[in-house]
């Protein structure tokens, strides 16, 4: 008895640890590459070098494609946490018809296929003759990006005491005054981890924006363009050292800022984007 | 009060008003919950529902062959070609059998480690396993997806170490197969996180209980912790089906020339055949497998178990 306990526990250590080298492993192969000397990208590498950092750096495709994505990701990530903030403060101080539909509406488009986010935003530019531009880029992505700062905004709300909005109140403060030095500071921290993970999202979407960036390239859709045609492999791979860099480290910071609520714990993003699906299913 | 404070609210006057506006605000709850909705309702209502609907009408229009003009016709041409045409009835069999195919592989390899993540390890040792499930999924979706692509390759690190013990070498690459493995390593935390928390629910007494009730290891699994867990392999299968069911940025770099899925057909629709009725009618392929598949989700409770 005992025995076999023991040997289906290592068993199962040995399949965690399979696991996590199936996890890691192309993530980490990924970043050799970058240093890989040849413009050929067959393993092994024959030695390793930082030759194609320069010339990357120095390319005024790549250079425009990233200065869109930082652009559309800055502004995106601006509307959603105003939208998103305010959509928050709506939904947890007041009971109200169609409460419940205001969250089913903003996680909509994070669990819908992206596909069909793209498509729908696409056709609603072609019939409203819509040129694309940067502006159609944005409305793409702040509409996926609001519900990163909803959440954020709401957990940390629901695990504020009111006491503290009444205190300020009694003690004469005034709704603009409660809100600027009680409810700010309070959730401020939510808010600038919410706008992080929004700001991840958008410099990384690339499915969405196959359809609302027109002729432009962000630069997941430069990217997309170089490996699909096999084109600059070199710089792309050093691009994807410097994409992986700028999308972890923010969400690391918003990790941090956020421990109490944990947003990134299991059960808390996606267990809530699998409800709020589900309501719809049944509504659909 | 301090004159700093009385002219930081902007005089008395003006603070007086500001006094009476917040106060009828904070009465008038309906009021201030409307304003503050206005902009994220209006962003949603006129932008992302007006495009939902538009995309689902636009379904049933058809495009003039001739001109190429849009033609605001009510018919169901569209869905008749798709249900029509074998090449599009193989396209839609094979993202739906690829899906299905990649969320059983993560289930499976999902459950062991979710067990031992969330009931064996030490405490230590879970939060660093937690951190290692999240390094993939905020990695660059693009970066992963091209990471496969040069370990798949006919030169790449596979074919190699088999090379290095003397198996020869498989050609995987822009294949079935090889989507189905990027699939599976894509979508497996998403598999991981809610099958971990329903694991680490299981209250302890159950499996007392079990024990003391002379059930030994593998039947307590079979009998008890299996069918609680399960809600949250359906949780976990919802994100590994609908991401795969919606992809066509894995089947375009991994995939094969006979590779494609509804979503390329969707997306060589609009920019390339400027199809967009048709791209809307095919669209509506994963929206509708998906609206059933929550259906009966929630029938097996995923949704009460997170």
């Amino acid at each position: 008895m005992g025995g076999t306990a023991r040997l289906s526990r290592v068993a199962l250590g040995v399949w965690a640890a399979l696991i996590v080298l199936f996890l890691l492993f192309p993530i980490l192969l990924i970043v050799l590459y970058a240093f890989n000397p040849s413009n050929v990208q067959s393993w092994p590498l024959h030695g390793l070098s930082t030759k194609w950092f320069s010339s990357t750096f120095h390319n005024q495709q790549m250079r425009d494609a990233l200065w869109l994505s930082v652009r559309a990701a800055l502004i995106s990530t601006t509307i959603a946490v105003l939208l998103g903030s305010m959509a928050a403060f709506a939904v947890h101080r007041f009971r109200f018809f169609g409460r419940e539909a205001v969250s089913f509406l903003l996680v909509l488009p994070l669990a819908l296929p992206g596909i069909i986010t793209g498509m729908a935003l696409n056709s609603f530019f072609v019939f409203g003759s819509v040129n694309f531009s940067l502006t159609t880029i944005v409305i793409g992505h702040a509409t996926f990006c609001i519900v990163t700062v909803y959440n954020n905004a709401l957990a940390r709300l629901r695990r504020t005491q009111s006491s503290l909005v009444e205190a300020s109140m009694d003690l004469g403060g005034d709704g603009w005054q409660t809100f600027r030095y009680v409810t700010l500071p309070v959730i401020a921290t939510a808010l600038v981890a919410g706008g992080l993970l929004a700001f991840a999202l958008s410099f990384d979407e690339v499915i969405v924006t196959t359809f609302t960036a027109g002729a432009q390239n962000t630069l997941p859709l430069w990217i997309f363009g170089n490996i699909r045609l096999g084109q600059n492999l070199p710089q792309v791979n050093v691009v994807v050292l410097f994409v992986i860099v700028l999308t972890i480290v923010p969400v690391w910071f918003a990790q941090r800022l956020t421990r109490d609520t944990g947003v990134l714990r299991p059960g808390a993003g996606g267990a809530a984007r699998v409800a709020v699906a589900a309501e719809g299913g049944a509504q659909a | 009060m301090s004159v700093r404070a009385e002219v930081a609210a902007g005089g008395p006057g003006l603070r007086t008003a500001r006094r009476r506006a917040s106060a009828a605000l904070f009465r008038r709850g309906w009021l201030r919950a409307t304003l503050l909705l206005s902009a994220p309702g209006a962003w949603f209502v006129l932008i992302y529902l007006a495009a939902l609907a538009i995309l689902f009408v636009s379904a049933f229009w058809r495009v003039d062959s001739f001109t190429g003009n849009i033609v605001h016709a009510w018919n169901l041409d569209n869905f008749k070609t798709i249900v029509d045409t074998p090449t599009y009835r193989t396209i839609a069999f094979r993202t739906i059998g690829i899906a299905a195919a990649v969320t059983i592989t993560d289930a499976l390899l999902a459950i062991p480690f979710a067990y031992f993540a969330a009931r064996l390890a030490p405490k230590k040792l879970q939060t660093l396993l937690f951190v290692i499930v999240l390094v993939p999924l905020w990695t660059s979706y693009l970066v992963r997806v091209y990471a496969w692509r040069l370990i798949l390759a006919q030169d790449g690190i596979v074919n190699w170490a088999l090379g290095q013990v003397g198996l020869g070498s498989v050609s995987i690459a822009y294949s079935n197969w090889a989507m189905w493995i990027v699939f599976s390593y894509l979508w497996l935390p998403f598999m991981i996180l809610p099958i971990w928390v329903a694991f680490e629910r299981v209250p302890a007494s159950f499996l007392e209980a079990s024990a003391d009730l002379g059930a030994r290891g593998w039947t307590t699994f079979r009998r008890v912790l299996l069918p609680m867990v399960l809600p949250g392999v359906v949780a976990g299968s919802i994100f590994t089906f609908s991401l795969t069911l919606g992809d066509f940025i894995t089947p375009t770099l991994v995939g094969g020339a006979g590779s494609d899925f509804i979503g390329n057909v969707v997306y060589s629709s609009v920019g390339i055949a400027n199809n967009v009725p048709f791209a809307a009618a095919f669209a509506t392929v994963p929206l509708l497998v998906m609206g059933i598949y929550l259906l009966v989700a929630r029938r097996l409770g995923a949704f009460e178990a997170l």
